[in-house]
């Protein structure tokens, strides 16, 4: 096995993301998996492998696209399950089990048509553990570690507050980004407190949408209308189940270790990565990935970002389509996470870089409780 | 309107609920490598071992880190903003927990400072929360 011998051979979003409530998760799935496969210049027919998070399910999602596929991955670990998905394909296909693998991902995440009531289960550790002092999903969980690495690190409130920042300076160029007006430190910080120290505006948006990957062996690579992304690298790693367990709240360790091993298989260093892409469900994930990932020491990443560094025009581009804090966010972002990635490496994304040879993608699922790395590049290394 | 979740203990974790009832912190440790864990579990999660034993932890903690949330939990709606918090109990491991007897403000919420376990009576449960050290307990 080669580094970059399995490759995106097709990818794309729904036609559009944002408010959608004339579609159901289900019809975002089938919608994006049309997108992808006709971005690949296939059909259904050439399908032999499917992947998707555990609801609705790679059966169901096959069966509505008339696809029998020889091969399901059916992983369904919160919102960077789709990382988990490429490199789960990228196995299959070296291994002889599949030729072409779709991906899909759809999310009625803002109108919640055709979802799954979501009930916690009182008798499950989180259910017993950690929600009777009154949690409410995210913004009362994956919050909580902040405070810690501020007082240790010293971040500042300002500092948070500039991630928002300067990932609207990004979405300002993208017209698909929900929200693209300039904003201000002080526009964060007199946002509504939704679960202090965070704002409104540190906190990702709530949206419907969907995305789909078709990938194959690099062997192909010239059957299809788009340039190949090579998918060099992948790692994966889960800690926690309840935000209370993660081992240290200064630091990701699961960002770590795939990163590492994303990095190890890729054989490449931070210095060699063009563009970086981390799931910022809340303003403080980017400054753990940054650092877990070893692109700046700990500590380092609040200054570095308030610095303009990650910013356009900053020598590390860093979620170019504006984030979860403006661009979109279904739930599940990983799959947008990927999709810029893919569109910076072709050179088709709306805040287009000048060099994008590799991309690093981070995916976050739950509360730090799982993690995809992917390193994509424009050439097999 | 649903109101405060109330727990629902399972064989693995009756004998915490039971200490709880009884106005204690029973957590478990490690009798191969003397490493005491939460949540209850009957491995330890540091050597895998199976040979393991209850002990009552002493009740003290300091605070680790805490959210004050805006946007209240199922229950929570009369209480104003409230902290969520996790506090690291003085024989190591950490836990989630409430505040009691301390406004829920930034300034009167100071990491690392000293908490005592008392007991908050829900639904036929006893839920262990935590008080500033020398209002509560002790």
């Amino acid at each position: 096995m080669s580094r970059g011998d399995v490759i995106i051979a097709g990818a794309a979003e729904t036609d559009e993301i944002g408010r959608l409530p004339d579609h159901s998760t289900l019809g975002l799935h089938i919608e994006a998996a049309r997108n992808a496969v006709a971005d690949a210049g296939l059909t259904m027919r050439d399908i032999d492998g499917i992947a998707t998070v555990s609801a609705p399910g790679p059966v169901q999602v096959a069966h509505a696209l008339g696809i029998y596929p020889d091969w399901l991955d059916g992983t369904g670990i919160g919102g960077t399950s789709f990382l988990l998905h490429v490199r789960h394909a990228a196995a299959a296909i070296r291994a002889g089990y599949a030729r072409t693998i779709l991906i899909t991902h759809g999310e009625s995440g803002r109108s919640r048509v055709g979802v799954a009531p979501r009930r916690m289960d009182l008798s499950s550790p989180p259910g017993q553990f950690e929600a009777p002092y009154g949690t409410l999903g995210p913004t009362t969980t994956f919050t909580i570690p902040v405070l810690r690495y501020m007082k240790d690190y010293g971040l500042t409130h300002e500092q948070l507050a500039y991630v928002a920042v300067a990932q609207r300076e990004w979405a300002a160029k993208n017209p698909r980004a929900m929200y693209r007006d300039p904003i201000t430190v002080d526009d964060v910080l007199a946002s509504r407190m939704v679960a202090y120290p965070f704002h409104l505006l540190e906190c990702c948006l709530v949206t419907d949408g969907g995305g789909a990957l078709v990938v194959t062996s690099a062997d192909r690579a010239a059957d299809f209308p788009k340039p190949p992304v090579h998918v060099l690298g992948t790692g994966e790693a889960s800690e926690t189940p309840m935000i209370s367990q993660m081992l240290d709240f200064t630091e990701s360790q699961m960002f770590r270790r795939a990163g590492r091993s994303a990095f190890t298989e890729a054989g490449i260093t931070v210095g060699d990565v063009d563009h970086v892409m981390i799931y910022d469900a809340f303003a403080h994930v980017p400054i753990y990935g940054l650092e877990a990932l070893g692109f700046v020491k700990k500590g380092e990443a609040g200054p570095f970002i308030a610095d303009g560094n990650t910013s356009p025009g900053g020598p590390l581009p860093l979620n170019t389509n504006g984030g979860g804090l403006s661009y979109t966010h279904t739930g599940m972002y990983g799959m947008f996470a990927i999709q810029e990635g893919v569109r910076q490496i072709r050179g088709e994304a709306a805040a287009q870089l000048d060099r994008a040879d590799v991309s690093v993608i981070v995916g976050n699922g739950g509360m730090f409780a799982s993690c995809g790395v992917l390193v994509l590049g424009r050439q097999p290394r | 309107m649903p109101g405060k979740a109330v727990p629902i203990p399972t064989p693995e974790t009756q004998p915490y609920w039971d200490g709880c009832a009884a106005g204690e912190l029973r957590i478990q440790r490690c009798v191969d490598c003397g490493e005491p864990y939460f949540y209850p579990r009957p491995l330890c999660p540091s050597c895998g071992s199976g040979n393991v034993e209850w002990f009552t932890a002493s009740g003290r903690a300091t605070l680790y880190s805490y959210v004050i949330n805006h946007r209240p939990g199922p229950g929570f709606e009369d209480d104003g903003p409230y902290a969520i918090a996790v506090v690291q109990l003085a024989e190591g491991p950490r836990m989630m927990t409430s505040l009691v007897g301390v406004p829920a403000t930034p300034s009167a919420l100071i990491l690392d400072m000293p908490l005592q376990v008392t007991f908050e009576q829900r639904g036929g449960i006893s839920l262990p929360v935590f008080a500033p050290a020398g209002e509560e307990g002790q």
